[in-house]
């Protein structure tokens, strides 16, 4: 039988795993009226998925979440927010005004609650999807000069 | 002489006007990352900077018939929430900035396919619109941390957009390196001082800031915030000596990227340095009349005499024209540190009229390396016999620069002499004119290098540049020409713009 150096830490990752990402849903939901938010989550989420490319290496993380996902992830996560603004733009109130994001009332304020949390989920998509493709952007970039060339 | 384009747009837009300046840009430069095909990104790119301007010139003319535009960002009314807003010395450089930024795009079409891989032109003209709608949103911005987002939207993309000329000049990844070491200090710098502000005053925004500063303005605070601000802007606005990041991010990057920041990049950020001296900051304060005489003035004055210096002796026919970029800076800072309402206007006149032949400048020399491949002056020997429209809109551009009579920068030039003897700066007039005079040499050795040398082999290859970079080329260099004969329209503007900037900014 081969030996497996790595055998505590791949079980401890896998182990992990689960509840990183499980943890940065509970930042992500509590943002938006407790400290935390899209911004963090985003980062907690993202770092799941790097330790997962860090022990079980980056081809396979690219098999779990492929770079232009994470790409087209981050893009998404951008147009949501700024979709947004626009909504309640083209529903008659300012860019971003989230009481017009909802028809409802003047006493009305469950549009403040919908709009950031649609906020806060653009941003989980843009930062999480941002920090894997300046990970991958690093972790996949091949040495141009190999050592054995010097 | 304009249209009426406000009365064009749909009521309901008009009061959205400061808002959508940024915001088409900005939600489609995702898009864009996303297109495969790099020409849709194109087209988009371009679209959205149409927009962008069509709005921009109908928020010129609220500006105008109405006065200052204030926006509310998510319904929070200032100076709480977050502020956008016009007047008649923002109003001009946005629209300035989206002209420019439609021309350039025109002109990106031939030239990328040189410059850029296949494969990452739709990802730079995704940045490039980030770049575009973060100069816009420094412009429009009315409070001062945000204009600090703005500055690092619009920075951070213009370090990608350097590093891409690496694919074809490995220089251009340490130029953009160390534009983005420079870059960063002034931006953390700004951060600081508006940290320092906002201790003292207790607010970031900058109508608000104006108020509160005269009370506290013998603090320490204030004092160190006001010199990191400067400091910070100066870096961005390369004022000499913090103008070394500029040469080289000028010279290696593709040649459309050294067009759009020669006339917009340090334009905005003069522009913010105007908007805090004089609307949040104000002239009549003592500690920024030391800064106008003792720091900005004289560095003006080393700048326009050392660069167009350094510019003469330049082998690269880019990187003398980057020298003679910092050497204008020096103008529009002279103009600026005379603290009159002539002096700021005629400095503002010198921005638009810099960018316009700049611009142009750029343009024309990317036009002949396009089918030359080399950017050395002595590479460009008789290249006019074989693309004469090229040359001559290089010609007329670079004679405004110089200041010509019958060129808008002779207009310019006149108008910062006459602010200066108004205050009887006959040093800076002097000095003014030696720069000047250095201009003629590294102007002349230019034109003559490119009119009457005996072309060479190589030289007999070059081709007329494409219709595409023709036309933005010319708009340019007649634009030059027209506000020679006729600048009513741009001195209409600097000089409203000059009356906001002394009355404080107030609405």
């Amino acid at each position: 039988m081969k030996t497996d150096h790595h055998v505590i830490l791949r079980v401890t990752a896998k182990f992990l795993i689960p509840i990183i990402t499980l943890y940065a849903f509970y930042v992500q939901f509590h943002g938006d009226y407790s400290p935390g938010g899209g911004f963090q989550a985003g980062v907690i989420f993202a770092v799941g998925i790097i330790l997962y490319a860090l022990i079980f290496g980056v081809v396979e993380a690219l098999r779990l979440v492929p770079a232009t996902f994470a790409r087209t992830l981050a893009l998404f996560g951008f147009l949501l927010y700024g979709s947004v603004g626009v909504w309640a733009m083209l529903n008659g109130g300012l860019f971003l005004d989230y009481d017009f994001v909802i028809p409802e009332g003047p006493d009305g304020h469950w549009g403040q609650h919908i709009g950031i949390i649609v906020i806060e989920l653009g941003v989980l998509f843009a930062v999480a999807g941002s920090m894997l493709t300046i990970f991958y952007a690093f972790a996949g970039r091949a040495p141009e000069i190999d050592d054995e060339d010097w | 002489m304009l249209i009426d384009v406000l009365s064009l747009l749909p009521e309901s837009w008009v009061r959205h006007l400061p808002v959508l300046v940024v915001l088409g840009p900005m939600l489609l430069s995702p898009i864009c990352a996303a297109m495969p095909k790099w020409r849709i990104a194109w087209a988009l790119a371009l679209f959205g900077i149409i927009t962008s301007s069509v709005f921009a010139f109908a928020l010129l003319q609220d500006v105008m018939a109405h006065g200052r535009v204030s926006y509310a960002l998510g319904g929070w009314a200032p100076p709480l929430g977050i502020e956008f807003a016009a007047d008649m010395l923002n109003a001009p450089v946005l629209v300035l900035v989206s002209v420019i930024g439609v021309l350039a795009t025109i002109f990106a079409m031939p030239t990328i396919v040189q410059d850029i891989n296949e494969e990452k032109r739709s990802l730079f003209l995704s940045a490039y619109l980030l770049c575009f709608a973060g100069l816009m949103g420094v412009a429009i911005t009315g409070d001062a941390f945000n204009l600090f987002v703005f500055l690092e939207i619009s920075s951070i993309s213009t370090y990608v957009l350097v590093a891409i000329g690496g694919s074809r000049d490995r220089r251009a990844f340490t130029a953009a390196y160390n534009y983005l070491i420079m870059g960063s200090l002034g931006a953390t710098f700004y951060v600081i001082g508006i940290g320092f502000l906002y201790a003292a005053t207790g607010t970031l925004n900058m109508a608000d800031m104006a108020s509160r500063i005269p009370e506290v303005a013998d603090s320490k605070t204030i004092h160190a915030g006001f010199a990191f601000i400067v400091a910070g802007l100066a870096l961005k606005a390369a004022m000499f000596p913090l103008h070394q990041w500029l040469p080289n991010a000028y010279t290696y990057s593709p040649s459309f990227v050294t067009v759009f920041l020669s006339a917009t990049a340090t334009k905005v950020a003069f522009y913010a340095l105007v908007r805090l001296l004089f609307s949040v900051f104000s002239p009549e304060l003592e500690f920024q009349q030391v800064v106008f005489t003792w720091v900005l003035a004289p560095m003006a004055a080393v700048a326009a005499i050392a660069c167009s210096f350094q510019a003469v002796f330049q082998t690269n026919i880019k990187r003398m024209l980057a020298y003679s970029s910092v050497a204008q800076v020096g103008y529009m800072l002279m103009g600026l540190s005379l603290a009159s309402a002539a002096g700021l206007s005629a400095s503002m006149f010198h921005m638009i009229n810099h960018a316009l032949m700049k611009g142009a400048l750029f343009m024309a020399v990317a036009g002949v390396v396009m089918s030359l491949g080399s950017s050395q002056l002595k590479d460009f020997a008789g290249v006019a016999r074989k693309a004469p429209w090229t040359a001559t809109a290089l010609g007329i551009s670079a004679l405004s620069l110089v200041g010509v009579p019958l060129t808008a920068g002779f207009l310019s030039k006149v108008a910062l002499f006459q602010a200066a003897l108004m205050q009887d700066w006959w040093w800076a007039v002097v000095v003014l004119a030696i720069s000047s005079v250095l201009a003629v040499l590294y102007v002349g050795r230019m034109l003559e290098t490119v009119f009457f040398k005996t072309p060479g082999p190589a030289q007999l290859q070059v081709k007329e540049a494409p219709l595409m970079l023709l036309i933005p080329l010319w708009v340019l260099a007649l634009g030059s020409i027209y506000f020679g004969l006729d600048a009513s329209f741009i001195t209409s503007l600097t000089d409203g713009a000059a009356n906001v900037a002394f009355s404080g900014g107030q609405p």
